[in-house]
Formats: structure tokens, sequence, C-alpha cells
């Protein structure tokens, strides 16, 4: 533990938890709560996805010709990429490496950034074609309903790049903590935390692309 | 560990503006609460007491029709979000649940005073959309109405999204400090029933919550953008509109009443002396309420146009969802068996509550009949029924609570004559407000009405003075609350002489909570001559 | 329209209006029942309460408890068990009379109900007799009425009848009754639908088979009635709600002078108003909005105003000088 001391700033417990591991469980319940309302949160999405699918499903046959499953695809694989050095920075933290936490942190970043790099083409791609939402529809098709498709399109992945951009804010911080040297084996409940949140982040993707991209 | 407990009360240790503004004491948190939902009933208040007034004649007296519709939404939408969602769980609760457990603060003090600054957020979005053009859409928002109406349905609907997640931090909260707080020997089953009721409170908080979130986001973007999803002119459902904001709001009514049920269990062992009659029962009803009402949405539902199927189930569960409520009620009376009963008035509050709160269940055993709703549907008689619940129910308790841990919350006593008096006022006047709304409703008097068929007018007229009598009784309330802030009698520890662990310390109490940590060895309610 | 009506209050008993529609006095009799329960119910545990608190008061000599019972298997058993049999036995009495109310019977005649801002139009099936406002129906014979709402979400409510359906723009929803006495009854829109939303009312007349042939004869004939009276009529069942005939502001403009002035619109332009003007303010009235009535649009009356009622409508505006 000396030698620990000198490299990391020694976390104190809150006054109103006995010890470490208590507040360390307690955090962890406190995120899997709410990572259980994150998940409410994007259900209701995902019923008006299924009505929707129900009511018209040529239509949504039809709409989802105009996403690229490449672009999807590509995003899918970046994403699982993240959340394995989301897991790995973790991991490090946990054996109080400073250096690899910082590197893994950082890949995780960048692959966020790529995702919503790729996510940007594709947004600009629609707007260009005019596939946008209700009234903005100016785009071709068969359907008179395909602008619902899109509607749904842009509100499941404005959200989800919007959790993405929140998840980078945090990452973001957790770098600029992990460099003071904050964490480590004794201490490392925000790495945990952002991670189960990276996670939840990369998870609702993985429902997303086969259900906006691979319809039929 | 050790070090020295500072032994002034919660209010001396700090002063000024910000010692209240970045607390974070559960205790400060709690108090502010208290405030702004008294301040937010006090608005909801006034909007019910101008319609009352409006409504005593047939016909337009002092409001246009779409003032008279923007009154309705907003004392519907005030007292709802402003009022009865916080008024228990965010006062009561965050003074109470760490003392209940013997905790020194809830799990995340800072997230608790987050949760009340976004509280504070979301109040300012509401009550500035009164200025902006206040919403005439009920508090419902029902689409396509509220999609093209020219009114500030933008602002008002981002206020109630943002409290939502004010909800929602409360519940997470309150969950992980339930679960990891409790000291050494307070076992699950030695909780007061009070935090039991928090604890299934908070998970309708937290599953059913986001749900409203996510359909309010998306009225807001349906609005500004007309993505489509519920416009039926481009192609959308309005009654998925319907399906979603149910799911939400009515997990939502349990939400307001659990945490009353649990006011209920504490009062009713305080003042009877008596240990609770059937604990696991009345702790296991709870939980089963919140479970069974994430699936009885569809109740409101019978006349818009779902399956008849749907319909079937949605009744036969909203039938289900009774009996815990019935099971709590005859707990309760049971406890008062060979007890040592004290009327003092918050148990007064206990009787009103069980009075009202039993003709708000029958009522709702009328609603919840497939085809006695069809024709009560939208009338007066869905009005009164919901406020025998939320008003009879809720507001009852909360006063209870009020009365109850006022003399723990200030460290001084009120008036016990006029509070006597002053309850009686409010149930008096309670009941002539809304009794004669079963009967109107069940004539056919529809709701949301400003101009009205004279053959209602003396149903009417009854119930606008009942509304001058509630507010007599409220005037009171409030007097005698100043009066006890400003000279009251200084309280004692533990004035009830109740056994559970919020008592065992000062009145008010002292930062720390306690000055050792309390261990537990027994039940919450074993009073004198308990089997052990 | 409404004066004429049945009274709601007058006749039937303390709780409902008088059971007009065939399977009303059975869904009554469940009302009755649950009541009878509640009332017992109440009393009971209202007794039992207050004898409780009179005979267990804390006195000086006794400040404690009794006895502490704090469990009993039985009395768990049986007030989780008893409510939970009558709730069901409630249930399934609501249910079956909600099938009776829901399943229109084969042979029904069709009635087709749009619901707008702020009126009801009703069109019989079998000989396209259009009405608004009100509607007759023969007596004893069972009626389907298939409706939709051209803007936002309505609902029909017939108090005798114990009727009632939300009307929902962009799909249909039935409903069926069959009166069993003759007479006049309330129809209440009872999903709020804004400013007028109370005053969306109609009537229901229900006639002898005999009176039913008169009305629907003095009702298609209307060829030979002058066209400002038609015009007067139709602006009293769907324009009166938002349009004055006295100079005064409502939701919309005042017609007093209307026909022939000048009118300024929103983006600044002006005409004078003419027949022109007039029929596309009723089919389109979104093309032109008089400036300072930008808040709520009208909703598009086309197809629900003929040509003819619109060459009444005009006459009509003529006459209000």
């Amino acid at each position: 533990m000396s030698e620990l001391d000198s490299k990391f700033i020694k976390h104190e417990v809150a006054h109103h938890f006995e010890s470490a591991e208590q507040e360390f469980d307690t955090a962890k319940l406190g995120m899997w709560t709410f990572l259980g309302q994150e998940l409410l949160f994007f259900s209701a999405l995902f019923v008006a996805y299924a009505v929707f699918r129900f009511l018209y499903p040529a239509m949504f046959l039809e709409a989802h010709r105009h996403l690229s499953v490449n672009m999807g695809f590509l995003n899918t694989i970046v994403l699982l990429i993240s959340s394995f050095t989301m897991a790995m920075a973790i991991r490090s933290a946990q054996v109080s490496n400073k250096k690899h936490t910082f590197i893994y942190l950082l890949v995780t970043l960048v692959c966020a950034g790529m995702f919503m790099v790729v996510k940007y083409m594709e947004y600009m791609e629609k707007f260009h074609h005019g596939l946008l939402p209700g009234r903005w529809f100016t785009g071709e098709g068969t359907s008179e309903v395909l602008h619902i498709f899109f509607g749904l399109y842009f509100c499941l992945t404005g959200l989800h790049g919007i959790h993405v951009l929140i998840g980078m804010g945090l990452i973001i911080w957790l770098l600029i903590r992990t460099q003071k040297g904050e964490f480590y084996s004794e201490y490392y409940t925000p790495v945990e935390m952002v991670g189960l949140y990276w996670h939840l982040v990369d998870l609702v993707w993985i429902f997303l692309f086969p259900l906006l991209y691979l319809v039929g | 560990m050790e070090h020295e407990v500072d032994k002034r009360s919660f209010y001396e240790v700090k002063k000024g503006f910000m010692s209240w503004a970045i607390t974070l004491d559960h205790k400060r948190i709690g108090i502010m609460y208290l405030v702004s939902v008294l301040i937010g009933f006090g608005l909801g208040g006034l909007f019910a007491l101008a319609l009352r007034l409006e409504l005593i004649t047939p016909d337009k007296l002092f409001m246009a029709d779409k003032m008279y519709n923007q009154s309705f939404t907003l004392h519907g939408a005030i007292m709802v979000f402003l009022f009865i969602i916080p008024s228990i769980p965010a006062s009561f609760g965050n003074f109470m649940l760490p003392l209940m457990l013997g905790a020194k603060d809830v799990a995340f003090p800072r997230l608790n005073l987050a949760s009340f600054h976004i509280f504070l957020l979301g109040a300012a979005f509401l009550v500035l959309s009164i200025f902006l053009g206040a919403v005439d859409t009920g508090w419902t928002f029902y689409a396509p109405y509220s999609l093209h109406t020219d009114t500030s349905v933008v602002c008002a609907v981002f206020g109630a999204f943002i409290m939502g997640f004010s909800s929602i931090l409360t519940g997470v909260n309150f969950i992980a400090t339930i679960h990891s707080l409790r000291p050494p020997g307070m076992t699950w089953f030695r909780m007061p029933l009070f935090v039991w009721a928090l604890y299934s409170t908070s998970i309708l908080q937290v599953l059913a919550t986001p749900v409203l979130g996510i359909t309010l986001l998306l009225l807001m973007v349906e609005r500004v953008m007309n993505i489509g999803i519920f416009d039926p002119s481009l192609g959308g459902d309005p009654v998925l509109f319907e399906h979603f904001f149910w799911f939400y709001s009515h997990p939502a009514v349990y939400i307001m009443i659990l945490p009353a049920m649990g006011v209920m269990s504490e009062l009713v062992t305080t003042f009877c002396r008596r240990n609770i009659f059937g604990y696991k029962y009345i702790a296991y009803s709870s939980i089963a309420i919140a479970v069974i009402s994430f699936l009885v949405w569809g109740h409101h539902l019978f006349v818009s146009g779902q399956s008849d199927f749907a319909s079937m189930l949605f009744s036969l569960l909203t039938f289900l969802v009774a009996i815990p409520s019935a099971i709590k009620i005859f707990n309760w009376i049971a406890t008062m068996y060979k007890g040592s009963i004290d009327a003092k008035s918050p148990f007064l509050y206990f009787v009103a509550f069980i009075l009202l709160f039993c003709i708000g269940g029958f009522t709702g055993i009328v609603l919840g009949s497939l085809s006695l709703d069809v024709n009560l549907h939208d009338t007066y008689f869905v009005v009164a029924h919901f406020h025998y619940t939320m008003m009879g129910g809720v507001l009852m308790a909360f006063l209870g609570a009020v009365h109850y841990w006022w003399p723990k919350m200030i460290g001084k006593m009120y008036n016990e004559l006029l509070a006597k008096i002053a309850c009686f006022l409010i149930v008096i006047g309670f009941n002539v407000v809304f009794f004669p709304q079963f009967l109107m409703g069940a004539k056919g008097m529809p709701r949301r009405y400003h101009v009205y068929d004279p053959e209602f007018h003396v149903y009417h007229v009854i119930s606008t003075v009942g509304s001058w009598i509630l507010a007599v009784g409220f005037i009171m309330v409030l007097y005698y609350l100043i009066q006890s802030l400003r000279n009251g009698e200084k309280a004692p520890d533990n004035p009830w002489g109740s056994l559970t662990l919020e008592w065992k310390t000062t009145s008010p109490p002292i930062l720390e909570n306690f000055e050792s940590t309390p261990s537990v060895t027994c039940g919450p309610y074993e009073y004198k001559g308990s089997p052990s | 329209m409404n004066q004429k009506a049945d009274s709601l209050v007058d006749k039937g008993g303390v709780w409902f209006s008088e059971p007009i529609s065939t399977y009303a006095a059975q869904s009554d009799s469940l009302f009755y029942f649950i009541l009878i329960l509640s009332i017992i119910m109440f009393f009971a545990i209202g007794f039992v309460m207050f004898w409780f608190m009179i005979k267990y008061k804390r006195t000086e000599e006794r400040p404690e408890a009794d006895g502490q019972l704090i469990h009993s298997n039985f009395l768990e058993i049986s007030w989780t068990v008893i409510p939970t049999i009558l709730c069901l036995f409630v249930f399934y009495w609501g249910y079956k009379d909600f099938l009776t109310m829901s399943i229109p019977p084969v042979d029904a005649m069709e009635i087709r109900v749009t619901g707008q801002k702020w009126f009801w139009e009703f069109e019989t099936a079998d000989n396209g007799l259009k009405t608004t406002g009100e509607f007759a129906v023969p007596v004893n014979t069972p009626v389907k009425l298939i409706m939709t709402s051209k803007d936002v979400i309505h609902s029909l409510f017939v108090p005798n009848f114990r009727m009632k359906r939300d009307v929902v723009p962009n799909r249909y929803t039935r409903v069926w009754f069959e009166a069993e006495k003759t007479g006049s009854y309330k129809l209440f829109c009872t999903e709020y639908c804004g400013d007028a939303h109370s005053k969306m009312l109609a009537t229901v007349h229900v006639l002898s088979d005999e009176d039913y042939e008169k009305w629907v004869d003095k009702n298609l004939s209307s060829d030979s009635v002058p066209l400002d009276v038609i015009g007067k009529k139709v602006f009293d069942v769907k324009c009166s709600i938002c349009h004055s005939t006295d100079g005064s502001k409502k939701v919309g403009p005042t017609w007093k002078g209307l026909f022939g002035s000048k009118r300024v619109f929103e983006d600044g332009t002006s005409l004078v108003a003419d027949d022109d003007y007039i029929k596309e303010s009723i089919n389109e009235p979104s093309a032109k909005i008089v400036s300072g009535y930008k808040g709520i649009p009208m909703t598009s009356f086309l197809g629900s105003v003929s040509d003819r009622e619109i060459d009444g409508l005009i006459e009509y505006m003529k006459t209000l000088k």
C-alpha cells in the first residue's frame, strides 16, 4: 500500500458509510437500478416500433432498404470493440495499472468518436435524400407513411446517439481523474459505473441494428 | 471512526441561504421539498377554488371557455406533478427514511440534492408555461389535441419531463439506501412499514417514470417536428399515446397512495400503542400493489377502442389490485383491537383516511366493472372517485404525517384543539365538495365542462359551497402551524411515545441523526405486552 | 336543441337517469349490487373503528394496550379470500354486460357519425339522410353507430342509453343501442376537445315508426326551403360556436357585416369578402387567415357542408348587416 500511496490519491469513504466495500456495493446497486430505468426509457420507443411495424409491415420492408447495412455493421463492430476496451479499462484500474487504464479508456473514447462520425455520415445521407420524419419528408418511395419509419429511426438512433455523447463526456471525465491518479485497486467505483453504462449503450445498439437495418 | 458528535440540531449547525441551497443533509432537503410541495398545493388549490367558483353558474361567470380549460389543466398538472407525487416520498421520505432506518443519510446525498434542484427546474418550467400561454390540454396531454393547440404545451411538458427525472433519481436513491444502509440488527422485517411503502414506491418510480419521460419527449418532438408517431393526420396513432401515458400514470397513482398507506401504519401503531397486526401482509401487499399496478393501465381505455379481450384482462387485473388495499385496511382496523387509543389529531387523519379511502375504493370497484365504466367514464363520477382516493387518501395521510412528524421536524408543538377542529372542517368540506359529484356524474354530467346543463345546477352549487368550507379548514391549518413555528411550545423528543427510531433522537434531530449508530434488536412496533 | 330533451335529473332514481336502452337496466343493477355491498362494508368498517375508539380509549388507568394480538391466519385468509370472490363475481357480471354492450346485433340499422370541433354529424345509411346536432331512430330497433373524427379525439355519450365510445380520427369505432321508449335524449361529447368542448351537444330522437317516417320525409325535402333559412340552420349548428352574428368576438371573427367588407390577412394582403372568398374560407380555412386569428386554425368543412348549404350560408351572411 505504501508504494501505491505515492502514486495515487487515497479515497475517503463518505461519512455515512461504514466501509469502502459498503460504499462500492451501494453505488453498484444504485447504478443497476438506474440502468433499469434506462431500459424502460428505451422500451417505449421499441414498443412504438413494434406497433408501427405491425400496422405497416410493407412500409418497413421498403424503408429499411434506404439504410446502409454496411455502415450499421461497421458501427456495431466499433461499439463491440469499445465495450471490450471498457472492460479492460476496469480490469486495469482494479490492478492499479494507471497507464493501461488510461490507454484503454482513450481507445474506448476513440471508438465512440468513430461511431458518431459514421452516424453523422449516415444522417447526412438521409438529409440529402430527404428521408426525414413526418412533415419534412421529401424522399421518394411508394409507401405513403414512409416518414413514420424515419421518425422512429431518428428518434431511436438520436436518443442512442445522445447516450453515446453523454458516455463520451463521462469517459473524458474518467480520463482526467485517471491522470490525477484517483483510481486504484481500492477505489475504482466511477470506472466500473461508467463501464456498466457503456455496456448498456452498446446493448441498446445491438437491438437497434437488426431492428432498423435488417428488417425482413 | 470515533469522533466528537455535534449535539446542536441540524438547523443550528449552519445558517444562511447557501447552507440550504447546497446542503447534502437529507433533513434539510426534506424540509425544502416540504415547503415546495406546500407552495404547489397552495397554487393548485387556488386554481381549484377558481374553478369551483366559475361552476357556481351554469353559464359563464368570469372565465372564458379557454381560460376555464387552462385552469383545470393547471389545477391537475400542478396538483399531480408539484404536489401529490413528491408530497410524501420526497418530503417525509427524505427526512424520515434514514432516521427510521438508523442511518446517517441517504445512500447518495449529492444525487439527492441534484434531484431537488432538478425538481425545482422542472417546476419552474411548469410555472413559466402559465405565463407563456397556459396549457389547455388537460393534465393528460392527449394527442392529437395537444399537438395542435396554440398554448405552451412544450414548455409545460418539458417541465413534467424534467420533474420525472427528479422522481427517478429519488427512487434510485431510496432503493440503494434501504438495501445498503440498514444498521446491524435492522433486518428487512424489522423495518417500519413506512420504509416498506417507500421501497415499493421507489420501484414504481424507477420503472414507470422513464416511460412517461420518453412519452413526453416524443410528444414534444412530435409537436415541434411532426414526426408522425401520434398524429393521425400523418398516419400516427393517438391511442398509442394514451397507452404510453397510462402505463406511467396508473402506477403513478400508486406512487401517490403507497407512501400514504405507509404513514397510516405508523399512525395506527403509535396512537394505539399496538404492535401492528399482520406486519408481513401489509409489507407484502405493498409489493403486490407495486407489481400488479403495472398491468392495469388499460382500465383507463375501456371506451377508447382497445380490443374487448384487452379490456377484459385489464378489468380482471384491476379487481386483483384492489385486494391488497383491502387487506391493509382490515389489518389496520385489527391493529386497533385492544389498543390504547389516543385520538390525537394525527390519528383523526387516520380515521378520515379509512373512511374516505373506503369510499374511493368502493367507487373504484364500480369503475373497474366494464359495463359500469362505459357509462361513468369521463363523467364527474370519475372526478369524485379520484379525489376520494387522491385527496381523501393521499392528502389526509399527508396532513396526518405533517401533524405526526411536525414536532420531530420542527421541534415545536402546535395547538391540538385547533388541529382537531380543522380536521373536522376539512373532512366535512371535502365530502360536501365531492359527494354531490358522484350523484351528478352518475346522472350523466361530463367532466371538463365549462358550461353545463342547468339541471345540474344544484349539485354544482353545493359542491362550490363545500370548497369554501375546505378552504377555511386549510387556512386554519396554515394559521396554527405558523403560530407553532413562531412561538410553539418546545416539543419533547418523543411526544407520542412511539417506538420507531426517528423518535430516539432529539427533536429536531442532530446533524448526524444519532449520537451513536442505534442497534436494533426487535421489530419496530413492539409496544408493552408484545409477544416476543 | 337540448331544451326539448328529457331531463336526466328529474327522471330516473337518485343515481341514474331513466334507463332507455335495452341493456341500461341490467347495467344499473350491477351498480346497485355493488352499492349495497359497499354500504354494508363501509358501515361495518366504520362501526368497528369507532367502537374500538370508544371502547379502547386511552385513560390514566389504562395507558397501555390490553393485548397485542398480531397474527391470525383465519382472519387474514378470510379477508383475502372473501373480497377476492366478491370481486371476481363483480368482474364477471360487468364483463358479461360489457359484451352485450359491445357486440351489435347483425341486423342493426347503421348510422355514420362524424365528430368535428365542435358538433356532431349523423348520416343514416339506409336513406342517406344527413343531419347535424340531432338524429332520429325508430323505437325498438337496434341501431349501430359507426363513428370517426375529423380532427381530435371526441367521445359520444348518451346517459339514458348508458352508452359511450371514443371517436378517434383515422379509425372507426362502433357502438350500438336499442331504445325502448320514445322521447328525446341528450348526447354529450365526453372527451375533452378544446374551447367549446362543453357545447358539443346533440339530441337523439327516439320516435315511433310513423313519426320516424315523417321526420325523415321532413328532413329529406329541404329543397323548397329558402336559401337563407337553410343558411341559418347550418349556421346555428356548425358555425355559431365560433362565430357571432352580433359583432362580438368569439373564437373566430363575427359574421356581422362581414360580407362585402374588406378583410385584412395575417400575411398583410387583403381583399373584399365575396362569394368565392367565403367558400374558400369554409373549405380551406387556413388559405387566408384574418389578421389576429392565427391562434386556433379552423377545421376544414370540406365535404361536411354541401355546395347548396354554402350558398345558404352566404345568403344568410348577407342578411347580417
